[in-house]
């Protein structure tokens, strides 16, 4: 399959188009389209040869993330077939069909809804069947002489179809071998001897001997559920209603397995092959479909572009990526601990909308660096079990409330003794007097992983106002000439 | 559709008349000791930014005082700029367990609202306490007798804590400011316990212009009387002459709510 990235050509005149990438030796031709193809313009030409001959071509840089990003655009669109699809970049995809052909009478007429909705956005592609993803990919991406069947099409594929580096490739032609059927009727010791392990390897995958492994995009999900609809439909509160639908199924499942869902993710699968998606997360199991559906409102209220139905879904699954035990008597008790399950459903609204990320609870990591001991965590996780040594009775807070990370630098004025705090500090355009401090509290660096790490020696000190601040010299006297002090943190 | 009937229902309890529900016939010192009226609004200001952290140091300990948890602090992407990330440990020396705080972090104003509106009617929260910095437009007279409504209604005691802002005509039933004050001081010339200035500068339904400074206590989760030092501070319990014209200001605001 050849991409051709159509959202770039939309509104453009016909002519020729050319995706260049600088590599040694100057600026070359990376990707054309079929019109410059026409022109006679072909890959790997510099930029400058390929402008002497058309002048008219209109040049872009090549961007291979985005040139990704679509792929994989594309690749969730074609969950549509099978849960398993797996990326061959920079612009192949490979799909696990076994078993999924039922939906559409046979392979033929999937390979075809797959090619009809992919012309529609402008896309060519070449699909080829394999009885192993290597074998498909070969007679995918070169052509062969015509054969009756898929064993002797392999074999009339030109030594590139082995996927070899460029110096084995050539190796292999100048040794006389042009197809890969030349090659498999070597003896496979000699092949490996001559060029490589690899060599060997690849004939035995193109053979049908070894199954080269797939790496599907996404793992299967333990439930899933979909609707096939023969005539899109173009509203997406309609769309929500199935969403709603589904999720009773798949709560049923649930019940069933005494399970209770904690990660649910909803696929609306439009007409023309792209896939839009939300997900849902919640903190506790669970099979509460008004809740689900809730969630899954305020995951579309969040959305930074809205949903576009475009012409309308043809298919929409729902899939529960993650599940937890819950039994029934988990549920009453829960009602009993009423007031805590309100909490984490606020929790969930709240993550839902904002981001997982953004509501959060804390945890503690060992080490004695104060802006790395503590650890933000997402509220939805585990409960961490952190231990918060208690004060002692009396003792004042030696830690701030607020926490600058990075520490933000001040200047110290008229230090009174090498050790001893500044008498006067300015931080943000205000000087501070400084009427009380102790310290210093001597926070070395972590020197186990770096040496260079000037120890720290921090000070508490207020000021003639009241305001408490945590400050620290960067370095001793006898580590760094002149060390720099910074601000790290405000007491209540 | 259901946005229309909420405004209406607003606009109605608007017009009633606010009587203030739960009517704090307490003396106002008692306040500080068993903690600021439950399922109330009340707000805590810091005019300087620099006051911040003597702010938030009395929110927190006004709802330990008060027993109010969990505890969930709301805060801007902007406050955590300018004013630093919470800090779990000092946080824990105030005597605020920071296995109950819950923390969530918003974009900017407008999602802080919407989240400030969810989280007030949750009853399962203590506190919720809303930080937010500079003049906070959003936090308008409408927006306050939502979450004040709200706060009736679920139980949840809200303090919106306002950074480096002048107050503005708010529905909340008291109106804290808060500077920091010299702590007691220790062995050596040590910077001592967290003290405060606080001045109450409106209450509903009650006198205003209260001053006191105070000491928190975090063994005994009260707050003591922390008028010590050299320097010349109003002693506790007298009436605090400046901070008077913001004081004059927002009882007005209040009639004109009623």
């Amino acid at each position: 399959m050849r991409t051709e990235r159509p959202h770039l050509f939309v509104g453009r005149a016909e002519a020729p188009i050319a995706f260049v990438e600088s590599v040694a030796g100057g600026i070359r031709l990376k990707a054309l389209d079929r019109e410059a193809v026409r022109a006679g313009l072909s890959v790997g030409l510099t930029l400058a040869d390929a402008r002497a001959r058309v002048p008219e071509l209109d040049v872009y840089p090549h961007d291979s993330h985005t040139d990704h990003a679509w792929l994989e655009r594309l690749a969730d669109g074609c969950q549509r077939y099978t849960p398993s699809v797996a990326l061959d970049p920079p612009d192949g995809l490979v799909l696990d069909i076994a078993g999924c052909v039922h939906e559409f009478e046979g392979e033929r007429r999937l390979a075809a809804d797959l090619e009809d909705r992919l012309a529609r956005r402008g896309l060519l592609v070449r699909h080829a069947f394999g009885d192993t993803p290597d074998a498909a990919r070969a007679l995918a991406r070169f052509a062969g002489a015509p054969a009756p069947d898929e064993r002797r099409a392999v074999k009339r594929l030109p030594v590139a179809a082995l996927g070899l580096d460029d110096d084995a490739t050539t190796a292999l032609v100048r040794a006389g071998l042009k197809t890969v059927g030349d090659v498999m009727a070597r003896p496979l010791s000699g092949i490996a001897a001559r060029f490589g392990a690899e060599a060997a390897t690849m004939v035995r995958r193109l053979s049908g001997e070894v199954k080269g492994p797939i790496i599907p995009r996404r793992t299967v999900a333990k439930i899933g559920v979909e609707r096939r609809f023969a005539e899109p439909i173009a509203r997406t509160d309609y769309a929500l209603e199935v969403i709603g639908d589904l999720a009773t199924e798949a709560a049923g499942t649930l019940a069933e397995r005494h399970e209770g869902g904690r990660r649910w993710e909803a696929r609306l699968f439009r007409a023309d092959g792209l896939v839009q998606s939300l997900r849902v997360e919640t903190g506790t199991p669970t099979r509460d479909v008004p809740l689900l559906m809730r969630l899954f409102r305020e995951r579309i209220d969040s959305l930074a572009d809205p949903l576009d139905p475009g012409f309308g879904y043809d298919l929409v699954r729902l899939d529960v990526a993650l599940a937890e035990r819950l039994d029934a008597s988990q549920l009453k008790l829960e009602g009993g601990e009423a007031q805590k399950g309100e909490v984490v459903q606020l929790l969930d609204q709240l993550g839902t909308r904002l981001g997982r990320t953004r509501v959060r609870r804390f945890g503690s990591r060992d080490s004695h660096i104060p802006e790395q001991a503590e650890l933000m965590l997402p509220a939805s996780d585990p409960v961490p079990t952190a231990l918060w040594v208690p004060p002692e009775e009396g003792e004042p807070p030696l830690r701030p409330i607020y926490l600058f990370d990075p520490p933000q630098p001040i200047e110290s004025m008229a230090a009174e003794v090498p050790d001893g705090p500044p008498h006067r500090f300015r931080w943000r355009r205000t000087v501070h007097d400084v009427a009380r401090a102790e310290g210093p509290e001597r926070i070395a660096g972590e020197w186990w992983r770096r040496e260079d790490i000037p120890t720290r020696d921090y000070f508490r000190v207020e000021d003639r106002k009241g305001r408490r601040f945590w400050i620290f010299r960067h370095g001793l006297y006898s580590e760094r000439e002149n060390p720099r002090w910074y601000l790290h943190g405000l007491f209540a | 559709m259901a946005d229309s009937t909420a405004l209406l229902a607003h606009l109605r309890s608007l017009a009633a008349p606010a009587v203030p529900r739960q009517a704090d016939s307490r003396p106002v010192e008692a306040w500080l000791g068993e903690g600021l009226a439950p399922a109330q609004l009340h707000e805590v200001f810091a005019f300087e930014a620099d006051d911040g952290p003597s702010g938030a140091g009395f929110a927190i300990a006004c709802a330990l005082a008060a027993d109010a948890m969990p505890l969930l602090w709301l805060r801007t992407e902007a406050s955590e700029r300018q004013g630093g990330r919470l800090h779990a440990t000092g946080l824990a020396e105030l005597g605020l367990d920071a296995s109950t705080l819950l923390l969530v972090l918003v974009a900017d104003e407008a999602a802080l609202l919407r989240a400030a509106a969810d989280a007030a009617r949750c009853p399962g929260l203590g506190t919720l306490l809303i930080e937010s910095w500079g003049r906070a437009p959003g936090l308008d007279l409408t927006a306050t007798r939502r979450l004040m409504l709200a706060a009736e209604s679920s139980g949840v005691t809200i303090l919106s804590l306002r950074v480096a802002a002048e107050p503005v005509p708010s529905a909340a039933a008291t109106r804290w400011r808060v500077t920091a004050a010299p702590s007691r001081a220790l062995e050596a010339d040590a910077p001592g316990g967290p003290a405060f200035q606080v001045e109450l500068l409106r209450r509903r339904g009650g006198h205003a212009g209260l001053g006191w400074c105070v000491e928190w206590n975090r063994d005994t989760r009260t707050f003591q009387d922390g008028a010590f030092g050299p320097a010349a501070l109003s002693g506790a319990g007298l009436p605090l002459a400046p901070g008077g014209a913001a004081a004059d200001r927002a009882p007005a605001s209040v009639r004109r709510t009623g």
